[in-house]
């Protein structure tokens, strides 16, 4: 049995939600069980957001994320709220562009990414959360990068369709802040 | 097979519920059910239904009551504030004995409360909420898809016995994401001879109503009634054993909290404490037997809620007190953690309740 909780959280706008829809998308597709449970209400309307995505072999029981294995950050709120919930060994992808602090933990294994720098480079200031998911591909297998191509054109509206590009862009861009 | 696909909990019962035949749909906006209104707004003008966003929660529970009189499988969903609201009408539903189909995503209360995910209607919905002698049907879905499949079970078992088919369900199963499929079925249409569809001179008139003045004539629509409830007692009760076969100890929990809950059984497992789960998805029928059953066999119960201890009553009543019952509970829109109800099982081992 192999199950894979995900917490992503950050600010409203930032794409935490769709992020997690992304995962959960993919998780689907590699036909693995999910649950995807977002932060719902006042967060919406600005604030904080977050979401829980759970990928399993097996079917999953509660959709409610305490420990996390994998943390995804984009502020600073998040990553001092969170960070002390992430189980031992797990990973925490951190947005460095926008989070200069470090992670004191040493039994964790971190990946600073510049996923807001290098999302503007591409053109796609609003990706950085792409950017993000693109270092968690490289890192789970059980997800894989293979068919993220489909993932993104099923996700994105065929009228925004140049979005498609600017996606599978800085997926690619994350994979590299992964390895 | 049929695809799975991602939905969420709200979007799979407007989408079931079109599945189910429903045409009609009257509802006013509350989080966190939204979705459900959204959906029926998107879809309805397509298929030639109705979708209306009415002026308040009690106009809209009363469009119900009207064109359910006329027939039509109708719905209409809310949030706890939003049920008190429809109270009155959910009452004159069952006094006029019509099929109705509503879905509640609970919220913390009392009053206005907050908009995180809650239990705590089940008295409102099993025991009451509007006025008189009357029950409703209460299914407590913990999927997403069976937030589907208890939602075309809903409007059968509404038309079977011509009552009110609630769907308790509360904000987080509201709000999730998970693969569901939906698989081809036959909906079973019933003859509503009842109905005012227009006599056209050929038959006496129908009359859709609940005022009894006489209360011979009163007492005796309510006994009527109540076997037909009683029918529904003896063949309706649904309900989820989970590694009950050899458990000592057995978790009760509902919805959400079923499934924190079997985490925690797995949990509890692995330390070698044999407890099993029981899920009632029928909340009214209560799945009575089943209990009465287990507390032959089990050495005490642990009751797990979002809400301050409510199902924990019927589950005394439905053992007779013959074991003890725990309770885990978190309100006002805080959900246990896995860890608290494995603090709980712990607790009924050492005897603690």
């Amino acid at each position: 049995m192999k199950t894979t909780q995900i917490l992503i959280a950050g600010f409203g706008g930032q794409g935490i939600l769709f992020a997690g829809k992304f995962l959960a998308y993919k998780g689907l597709k590699e036909e693995l069980q999910v649950s995807w449970l977002p932060s719902y209400g006042p967060e919406m309307r600005g604030g904080t957001a977050n979401c829980n995505v759970i990928l399993s072999d097996t079917p999953v029981g509660s959709p409610i994320i305490t420990t996390p294995d994998v943390l995804m950050v984009m502020n600073l709120p998040s990553l001092q709220k969170y960070v002390d919930t992430v189980a031992p060994g797990g990973q925490i992808y951190v947005d460095s562009t926008l989070i200069q602090e470090k992670v004191t933990r040493t039994d964790v294994e971190v990946f600073y990414v510049p996923a807001t720098q290098l999302a503007r480079q591409a053109g796609a200031g609003s990706l950085a959360n792409m950017v993000l998911v693109g270092s968690l591909l490289e890192n789970h297998p059980e997800l894989s990068f293979d068919g993220v191509d489909n993932v993104v054109s099923s996700m994105v509206p065929p009228k925004k369709a140049a979005m498609i590009e600017l996606n599978m862009k800085v997926l690619t861009l994350g994979r590299e802040y992964g390895k | 097979m049929a695809e799975r696909v991602l939905m969420k909990g709200n979007e799979a019962i407007a989408e079931a519920a079109i599945r189910a035949g429903c045409r009609h749909y009257f509802g006013y906006p509350i989080t966190p059910q939204t979705e459900i209104a959204a959906y029926m707004a998107k879809k309805m003008p397509k298929i030639g239904g109705v979708f209306l966003q009415a002026e308040s929660e009690i106009a809209s529970i009363n469009m119900v009551y009207g064109a359910s009189a006329a027939g039509m499988r109708v719905m209409t969903s809310s949030s706890s504030p939003g049920i008190s609201l429809k109270a009155e009408g959910l009452s004159y539903l069952a006094g006029s004995d019509i099929p109705a189909f509503v879905v509640n995503v609970q919220r913390g209360g009392p009053g206005l409360g907050g908009i995180q995910p809650s239990q705590a209607d089940y008295f409102q919905a099993t025991k009451g909420g509007g006025h008189g002698d009357y029950r409703m049907i209460v299914l407590a879905p913990a999927s997403v898809q069976e937030m589907a499949s208890l939602t075309i079970k809903g409007f059968d078992l509404a038309d079977k016995y011509n009552m009110t088919a609630m769907i308790l369900a509360d904000g987080t199963i509201g709000q999730m994401m998970e693969p569901i499929t939906f698989e081809e079925e036959e909906i079973r249409q019933y003859d509503k001879p009842w109905a005012l569809t227009g006599h056209e001179g050929k038959r006496p008139h129908n009359v859709v109503n609940s005022l009894y003045l006489k209360p011979e004539e009163l007492e005796r629509k309510n006994f009527e009634r109540y076997e037909r409830y009683k029918l529904v007692e003896e063949n309706e009760a649904m309900w989820e054993e989970y590694m009950m076969e050899d458990a000592e100890y057995c978790v009760v929990a509902f919805g959400i909290a079923a499934r924190v809950a079997k985490n925690a059984v797995v949990s509890a497992r692995e330390k070698g404490i044999k407890v099993g789960l029981i899920r009632p998805i029928t909340l009214w029928p209560f799945p009575k037997k089943v209990l009465e059953q287990a507390a032959q066999r089990v050495k005490g119960f642990v009751c797990v809620e979002l809400s301050m201890g409510q199902m924990i009553e019927d589950v005394r009543l439905a053992t007779n007190c013959k074991r003890p019952v725990g309770l885990v509970c978190r309100s006002g829109g805080m959900v246990p953690s896995p860890d608290e109800v494995l603090a709980g099982i712990e607790n009924a081992v050492k005897g603690v309740y």
